[in-house]
């Protein structure tokens, strides 16, 4: 074995180089007994970096619960599996692609999508969704309208030319993203239950094809860059960020669906992402147990004279590596090139447990070995066990002194909260996403608090082209994605509980049951203690409420490094901006009759308007909406989430939904039960109106009412505003106690008002009016808040 | 009634114009390759939506090139249906089976959401069973749909224009045209009638739990055609 010319001498210097640790350096030398070459040293790094390897994270991530009667694959394959009956199965993964899409939004968004389709399709599903979490910084950050534009186009470009829905979406605001902002996509898919493929390298003497894009020089490192925080010159970066061709992906999805339709055909698959041809090689014997021979002579390049170290490390868009029974290769590749595919056998399957890299270097003669690495090592990646502390700020940042907080005219509250671009309306996102392609979106973005889809069979080509019959079965997917930084910072394990509560409320109030979790966890250094802290209590805080709500996590992402040195200004030292630990939690839930579920706003006129849930008196503000857009302040304690009572209140809310007794229904969450009122006026098919009366909380006896501004906007879990039918308030009221779930009669829809009269004083029956206004000042702020931002684009866009 | 629709890679409303024709109208419907150098025997031909070869030179412009569109192009001349929907509409253009083109979006980014178009015109196969003056309301999802025509007076003259962006009253307005085509046009047919062009999607409005069933006038109105309850369409 040779060393590669043109390429630096190997020593400790370099690994530091490539992000690799002197531990680690010393570690790889062990395992192969001698120096790595320079190919086998940039293989490491990329398998071993953060972003591969999970190594700060892969211990903590153990306490996650992954397993329930409905969970077909869990967490360590390429996405994760739910039995959702009828023989069918949903195929979901969230992943991030946050530094590249903050270098070059539009293609580092772009192939953020494709990667997770890529996921998704691997698994033997057709992508049916696209769901999307995004961060940017203040509002008014000039980097803020360039990179959300470039971001929401590339979203749009790649998934609409692929011809996946994006159907839903969770967009939010705050200083600490201004500089590292968070791209996090949800893809979810459709297959046969009995027809799920995985990313094995099994059976000694099977042929490896390479499939779609050639190889080229782009995204050399990217994994690496993932596992980095950003310095001051984060865009000298950029070619380390790929370029997507939905078009080409597309190809891909036909042609591999055609290929694993095929009985026996594909033996394993697994697409070329992070540390492209490494990952997915070293990945796919790792998990058969087996080796694999690569020869990289056949590797079909976009340039000439690529070296290995090159070939192995590119992450070039849309491509796949497949594992096919011996013989039928020919087969295989005849398909693909019937849809234009760059096809090639590149090495065959092995009993030795290494990876064994084949290639004729640039002025070589013939092919030598170019790296020979043992598999499981290479795989499974080093562990650290980093140090964790409790910042020292946490407990002031968690005092809320509320006497000092002057209480708002809710009016005026009311109209700011709508018009903060975290509450206020997303069409100028969604209206760019195709959101209806697939004929299956029954209730799209802007609608409800969750997506609804139709579930269709997905066979409809193979077959002669005859008259079916109406589809079957009739049931829905539900379909959400939430996150809180500010919660998660003040609290990061009662914040993250608190997300997964939303997602699981907001897949209720379609009427849907709660099925299973994928997240992705956006956090800074790991390398800090107290970030690290701040994982562990994430990690612990969705396994506690993912184990309390019965909805397990059946694949997720880590994405460490979140945090960016910013320029020094004068006289003071650099300082890291480092973002709030952001948990993302995508759900998914299942409606037996997809015709049942219900929108958000308002059906119409003459409804009782109720509140289902618990009766909070504590009302407590700490990281609301509220106090943030009108007063500035992010601090006190999240509320607390009990997560007995959240279920219950939402298996009562479904019941409602499945029996009829509820033509809508949203949770209250940011901006409190004020602003969920507000929506519900105006995000109806068309705005109505509504007067209600917040009566004396029953559980206060004689202690002194909570102020106004808390009982309007504190955002306490478990509840939801109902519209019930006038004329089945009573069979409503009988559900909910059977549940023991309070109902709360507030007042009809009706009018073009949103009035609101409050209790005040020691004594029942005793109100006052605290909010009037008119329909279409709520409807102006609600439409204003987002395209102020951004619509003053010289593109006039 | 038996159809054979277009796939061209990139295409990706093909499967729904299936699931319309096959699951929800009881119709034969029959993919055809773009590789294709002839039509299966059928009643009609549909070009699908989606980004044909990617869309990367104009949308629409390789397809127009492909070998399967010299049959649709020989089939159209016979005076047999055909549709094209969004890409399809483009394709059509591009191949000058209809004429104008379709540009990038006056408002500069794709646009997904629900419009509301006359029917007028003169009758083609897919409208004339729809009563003169009716409102469909029915979904777009383009980049592209900015419909330009050198002499577009003459279109109107011989009453081609089939589909107009109106708003929910009927009237034909700016703020009714999503993407800024020369008079709200949204869908126009061929000199002869029965080459029919549209940027809306009426396969994604056939079914009341996705919002709408006005698409499906346009293939019962096809149906009615194919089985000779209506005058048929000549030149």
């Amino acid at each position: 074995m040779r060393g590669m010319h043109a390429e630096l001498p190997v020593s400790e210097a370099l690994a530091h180089q490539m992000g690799l640790s002197a531990d680690e350096f010393g570690r790889i030398q062990e395992l192969l007994g001698r120096l790595p070459t320079y190919t086998e040293l940039g293989m490491f790094a990329v398998m071993w970096s953060e972003h591969c390897s999970y190594k700060s994270s892969r211990a903590l991530l153990r306490q996650l619960p992954t397993t329930g009667p409905r969970v077909l694959q869990g967490p360590g394959e390429n996405a994760g599996v739910v039995d959702i009956g009828d023989g069918l199965a949903v195929v979901f993964k969230m992943e991030s692609h946050n530094h590249p899409s903050f270098i070059e939004p539009y293609q580092g968004a772009a192939t953020g999508v494709g990667g997770i389709l890529r996921d998704i399709f691997t698994m033997g599903a057709r992508p049916i969704a696209c769901l999307n979490a995004l961060r940017f910084g203040q509002p008014d950050d000039p980097r803020t309208r360039h990179l959300l534009s470039g971001v929401v186009a590339g979203i749009a470009g790649y998934g609409n030319a692929f011809g996946v829905p994006t159907v839903g979406g969770d967009v939010a605001f705050e200083e600490c993203y201004g500089s590292n902002i968070l791209v996090n996509v949800m893809a979810v898919g459709l297959c046969r239950a009995d027809r799920i493929f995985r990313a094995a390298a099994r059976g000694v003497g099977n042929p490896v094809l390479y499939l779609g894009q050639r190889t080229g020089r782009d995204g050399i490192h990217g994994a690496t860059m993932a596992s980095a925080e950003f310095g001051t010159d984060a865009e000298q970066s950029r070619p380390a960020v790929q370029v997507g061709d939905p078009f080409v992906e597309k190809l891909l999805l036909e042609a591999c669906l055609r290929l694993m339709a095929r009985p026996g055909l594909v033996v394993g698959i697994q697409d070329m992402g992070a540390a492209g041809l490494t990952s997915s090689s070293v990945e796919m014997a790792a998990r058969a147990g087996s080796g694999i021979e690569l020869w990289l002579d056949r590797v079909p390049l976009r340039a000439p004279g690529m070296t290995p170290y090159e070939i192995m490390l590119s992450e070039s868009q849309e491509r796949m590596l497949l594992v096919v029974e011996r013989g039928r290769e020919q087969e295989a590749m005849e398909l693909c090139r019937e849809w234009d595919l760059e096809v090639a056998v590149i090495g065959q399957v092995t009993d030795t447990g290494r990876l064994v890299v084949y290639a004729t270097p640039p002025g070589a003669a013939a092919q030598q070995v170019v790296a020979d690495i043992p598999v499981q090592p290479l795989a499974e990646g080093p562990r650290c066990q980093r140090p964790q502390r409790r910042p020292v700020e946490q407990d002031a940042l968690q005092t809320l002194n509320l006497s000092a907080v002057p209480e708002a005219d809710p009016n005026e509250a009311l109209l700011r909260l709508l018009a903060s671009p975290a509450v206020a309306d997303k069409e100028w996102v969604y209206r760019q996403y195709d959101h209806q392609v697939r004929v299956s979106t029954v209730l799209g973005p802007g609608r409800a608090d969750a997506a609804v889809l139709r579930v269709l069979p997905p066979e409809l080509d193979e077959d002669e082209g005859a008259a079916q019959p109406a589809p079957r079965p009739r049931s829905g997917l539900a379909l959400t994605v939430d996150g809180n930084g500010r919660l998660c910072h003040l609290d990061p394990y009662e914040g993250t509980r608190l997300v997964v509560a939303e997602a699981y409320r907001n897949l209720c109030a379609v009427g849907a049951e709660p099925l299973a979790v994928t997240d992705c966890l956006n956090l800074a250094s790991p390398e800090r203690p107290e970030v690290m802290w701040q994982l562990a209590e994430c990690v612990r805080g969705l396994a506690d409420a993912c184990r309390e709500l019965g909805t397990p996590v059946v694949s997720g992402n880590v994405s460490l490094y979140n945090e960016t040195w910013l320029p020094a200004e004068a006289g003071e030292a650099p300082r890291v901006q480092a973002i709030y630990p952001t948990p993302m939690i995508g759900m998914v839930g299942l409606l037996p009759e997809v015709e049942q579920a219900v929108g958000a706003g308002f059906p119409g006129e003459g409804y009782l308007v109720a509140l289902l849930g618990f009766d909070d008196s504590r009302c407590e503000l700490g990281g609301s909406e509220y106090l943030k857009i009108v007063h500035g302040l992010v601090r006190g304690r999240p509320p607390r989430l009990d997560a007995t009572r959240e279920r219950m209140v939402g298996q009562c809310c479904v019941a409602l939904i499945r029996r009829g007794l509820c033509a809508s229904a949203h949770d209250v969450s940011d901006g409190g039960l004020l602003t969920a009122l507000a929506e519900c006026c105006i995000t109806g098919p068309r705005p109505v109106g509504c007067a209600v009366v917040l009566q004396r909380p029953r559980g206060i006896g004689a202690d002194p009412l909570p102020r106004i501004d808390q009982q309007l906007f504190h955002e306490g879990p478990g509840r939801f505003v109902l519209a019930v039918p006038a004329a089945r308030q009573a069979e409503a009221r009988l559900l909910c106690t059977e549940h023991g779930v309070p109902l709360w009669p507030l007042g009809r829809t009706g009018g073009s008002e949103l009035v609101v009269r409050a209790a005040e004083g020691e004594h029942q029956g005793s109100y006052r009016e605290v909010v009037r206004l008119p329909l279409r000042r709520l409807i102006e702020a609600y439409r204003r808040g987002f395209r102020s931002m951004v619509e003053e684009t010289p593109s006039g866009a | 009634m038996n159809v054979a629709i277009v796939r061209f890679p990139g295409s990706n409303c093909d499967d729904d114009v299936a699931h319309l024709l096959r699951r929800v109208l009881g119709a034969s419907a029959r993919f055809v390759w773009h590789k294709e150098h002839e039509l299966p025997p059928c009643d009609a031909v549909v070009l699908p939506g989606g980004f044909s070869y990617g869309d990367y030179l104009r949308a629409g412009a390789l397809a127009a090139h492909s070998p399967i569109l010299a049959a649709v192009r020989r089939y159209a001349e016979q005076g047999a249906p055909v549709l094209g929907i969004c890409n399809g509409f483009q394709v059509l253009c591009e191949a000058g089976l209809l004429d104008g083109a379709l540009t990038r979006n006056a408002g500069l980014t794709f646009i997904c959401r629900d419009v509301h178009v006359l029917v007028e015109g003169r009758p083609t196969p897919f409208t004339a069973a729809i009563p003169a003056g009716r409102l469909l309301r029915l979904p777009i999802a383009h980049a592209d749909g900015r419909f330009v025509h050198p002499d577009v007076e003459a279109l109107e003259a011989e009453s081609r224009v089939v589909f107009r962006y109106v708003d929910a009253g009927g009237g034909v307005t700016e703020e009714a045209n999503p993407n800024g085509s020369l008079h709200n046009i949204a869908g126009i047919t061929n000199a002869a009638g029965n080459v029919l062009g549209l940027m809306p999607h009426p396969e994604r409005a056939g079914e009341a739990l996705l919002g709408s069933t006005d698409g499906r006038l346009l293939f019962d109105s096809l149906q009615r055609h194919l089985s000779g309850s209506l005058e048929r369409v000549d030149p």
